[in-house]
């Protein structure tokens, strides 16, 4: 309290000043004096108190009924005290979860990184960009010791934390799958079954995984629900959607994956994405599929890192540097 | 964008008309109404999407979780009057085949 009777002087000139004066800066000292108090964690009432205390010095005349009600108000004022008081409690709390998620963060970072490998007669781009702190957009590259290229690209529903826990399981699900046993259909029986058995319910995971054969230049895959990707044909220059039918991974616990292959010939692209890429809006407005090809069109004389790094900037411009969902693109092409 | 829920709650069946987006920010309020309604034996609950203009993956969510209820609880879920673009998210992600949606009537502008 002695800061406050410290303080008790200075309000009652201050209130004299003001009353005598109707001087503006009184009243910009007022509010200095109440910023001064809620640093010192003085709480409304205690303000209310000083005030009380000071119009008695000054009117010591004061009614009675201006008295009562001088203690009413304060006690009407206690529960804004108390609302203050949480306030505060819970703005620390605030900042120490607001650091605890950066480190967590990085500590997905650290876990989920993947390194794009260097694969003969493939050229291959990849970007991932997070529109919150932590990625709910997961891709992930495998080398095998026979030269095979395993491409997963995933996206867990349900955002924030939850969804990039799910994504480190995933990663670590897949891990331990034997090598031998890393076909599409196979991989993801196996994580459908992980999922279903762990992951809260409304919380699910979309998932391509693509096997390139450099041996037979074939390209095996399955889809777990996911956004379909593209396919160019360079020999008729035609883009195609890359059709592959599959449930979303966690829904249903026996789920088959069909798995589909196709020849890779020179120049051919294998276009990877997330909705994070299909989804964008420029405005109100939806972009259409076809928008998306444009762009990638424009850009398709570039190496394929430069190409993806180029059609993400087109949607960050078009979207006004802020993404509404994670977006993530890969491009493989097979080189001639 | 908001996202009006209207549920007529009447014997065993409950139809909860939507209208508006369902995003991330409006999914919670759809999951608190929607799920306690499938957790009811025997209760066909049937969702009219005809004005929602905008689903995202978290709306998808919603849905699924409350499938899974229905299964647990012997209820049963229907989806009626889907947009093009709602729809294209569930077949996109093979829910066509494991949720029961009447798409023969299409909703939407």
């Amino acid at each position: 309290m002695s800061t406050l009777n410290m303080d008790l002087s200075n309000y009652r000139d201050l209130l004299k000043q003001y009353i005598r004066t109707q001087d503006e800066t009184a009243l910009y000292q007022a509010e200095q004096f109440s910023k001064l108090s809620m640093q010192q964690n003085i709480s409304p009432e205690e303000i209310i108190n000083v005030h009380i205390q000071a119009l008695q010095e000054l009117y010591p005349e004061l009614p009675e009924g201006i008295k009562s009600s001088m203690n009413f108000l304060l006690e009407a004022m206690i529960s804004y005290g108390l609302a203050y008081q949480e306030f505060q409690s819970l703005r620390e709390q605030q900042l120490a979860l607001k650091s605890e998620i950066s480190v967590a963060a990085s500590m997905q970072q650290t876990l989920l990184t993947t390194v794009k490998p260097e694969v003969e007669g493939l050229d291959i781009g990849a970007i991932s960009i997070p529109a919150n702190q932590m990625n709910g957009d997961y891709h992930h590259f495998v080398q095998n010791d026979d030269n095979k290229l395993g491409i997963a690209i995933a996206d867990v529903i349900g955002k924030g934390i939850p969804a990039a826990l799910a994504m480190s399981m995933i990663k670590y699900s897949m891990d331990s799958i034997p090598e031998n046993r890393m076909d599409p259909s196979n991989i993801l029986e196996s994580l459908n079954r992980v999922v279903e058995r762990n992951v809260d319910p409304s919380m699910f995971i979309t998932m391509f995984y693509g096997l390139y054969d450099p041996s037979n230049e074939k390209f095996y895959y399955s889809s777990a629900g996911h956004e379909p990707g593209f396919y160019y044909n360079a020999a008729e220059d035609k883009f195609e959607e890359i059709e592959a039918r599959g449930v979303v991974l966690g829904v249903t616990r026996d789920t088959e994956y069909r798995q589909y292959e196709r020849k890779v010939n020179a120049g051919d692209m294998i276009i990877m994405l997330t909705d994070g890429v299909t989804e964008c809006r420029q405005g109100d407005r939806f972009i259409e599929p076809e928008e998306v090809l444009d762009v990638i069109k424009s850009y398709m004389h570039l190496p394929a890192q430069k190409l993806v790094e180029q059609v993400y900037k087109h949607f960050e411009r078009l979207q006004d540097f802020h993404l509404r969902d994670d977006f993530t693109l890969i491009i493989l092409r097979k080189e001639v | 964008m908001n996202l009006d829920i209207n549920v007529s709650d009447k014997d065993s069946t409950a139809v909860v008309a939507l209208a508006g987006e369902i995003d991330a920010f409006t999914a919670p309020q759809l999951k608190e109404q929607l799920l306690p309604l499938t957790k009811e034996s025997g209760k066909v609950v049937e969702v009219n999407l005809e004005n929602v203009n905008y689903m995202d993956s978290t709306g998808l969510g919603v849905f699924v979780s409350a499938l899974k209820s229905t299964k647990e609880n012997n209820s049963e879920l229907k989806l009626v009057q889907l947009q093009d673009r709602v729809m294209r998210l569930f077949e996109i992600t093979g829910l066509t085949d494991i949720i029961n949606i009447d798409s023969t009537v299409r909703g939407g502008s």
